[in-house]
């Protein structure tokens, strides 16, 4: 696979897309379908893609196992981190009503900075389990 | 009309591709048939309005785990092993199993029907959610702020997932230059 030359075109060409639309997906989960997990695997699925046509060392230059070892957990911890910010600012754990100067907003930056977290998480969870695969020959 | 004939269609191939998982014995078939069937299930689920859950569907069920079922195949065989017992006990299980499934459906309410609890409760999220987070994608409300706990449930099962994948596939350092 990795010497041919029309997968390898049509994946460069899709790359920049799929990486794009990964973004959409997580922007405009407040408006449209989406949010964090359907973005995190979207994006997930280029560097994995990526990774199919170039072979592993390269993408792993891109996006090293020492980077995803800090991601994996770093979701989780923004998430959790968010909720609590909601008891320092005087509310209940994962409650955003104080978050900012009016509740409304709060809630908005809360929804926005949790599915970072999930996003963070499930990219590099993704990832981190094709390198798992990848890495490891026929015994 | 033509929405309940492409329900019919879907489903009759899903039905087909079942019955191809269960009788097709190369594994890489049956890894290409499961991402079909994923694909299939995705068109289904926008056929009922849920968007998210076909991306969701279409993004995981179709694209990544089939990557993960190519590579898990690549380090082990790709031929089923044959079974050396007999298969009266298997398909009991299985026909029991269905029996009660079946069973339970006939206690199910009727598709779509309004009364159901689980709608209610829906409704009361659709009139809440805007003015209370003004967050438009009612699904997105509901995951991230009135069940904000559960998703972070999820996204810890997530974690606990990969690391455990991690412990168990990761080249070990004592390896290390292979």
């Amino acid at each position: 696979m990795r010497f041919d030359i029309i997968l390898r075109v049509a994946t460069k060409f899709m790359l920049a897309p799929l990486l794009l639309f990964a973004l959409y997906v997580q922007l405009h989960g407040d408006y449209g379908p989406g949010g964090g997990f359907q973005a995190g695997v979207i994006a997930a699925a280029a560097i994995i893609l990526y990774g199919l046509i170039v072979g592993l060392a390269p993408v792993q230059k891109i996006v090293p196992m020492r980077l995803l070892e800090i991601l994996i957990p770093g979701g989780v911890l923004i998430y959790m981190g968010v909720g609590i910010a909601g008891l320092l600012t005087g509310a209940n754990f994962l409650d955003y009503n104080h978050l900012a100067h009016d509740a409304v907003h709060g809630q908005e930056w809360g929804v926005f900075l949790v599915e970072i977290g999930v996003f963070v998480t499930v990219f590099s969870t993704m990832v981190a389990i094709f390198y798992a695969f990848a890495g490891r020959r026929r015994s | 009309m033509i929405e309940t004939a492409v329900t019919i269609v879907l489903l009759l191939l899903l039905g087909a591709v079942t019955i191809g998982i269960v009788r097709v014995r190369g594994l890489f078939a049956a890894v290409v048939l499961l991402g079909i069937y994923s694909f299939l299930m995705a068109t289904l689920f926008i056929v009922l309005d849920a968007v998210d859950v076909a991306m969701t569907e279409a993004a995981v069920g179709a694209g990544v785990s089939t990557v993960f079922f190519l590579g898990a195949l690549y380090l082990t065989d790709t031929v089923e092993a044959p079974s050396a017992r007999g298969q009266f006990v298997p398909l009991l299980v299985a026909l029991v199993t269905a029996g009660a499934l079946v069973w339970g459906l006939s206690d199910l309410p009727a598709f779509g029907s309004p009364d159901q609890p689980i709608h209610r409760q829906g409704a009361d999220y659709l009139a809440r959610s805007v003015p209370e987070t003004g967050i438009a994608n009612v699904v997105s409300a509901v995951l991230a702020s009135y069940r904000g706990f559960d998703t972070l449930g999820e996204t810890t099962v997530v974690f606990t997932a990969g690391i455990g994948v991690l412990a168990l596939l990761r080249r070990r350092r004592s390896e290390g230059g292979n």
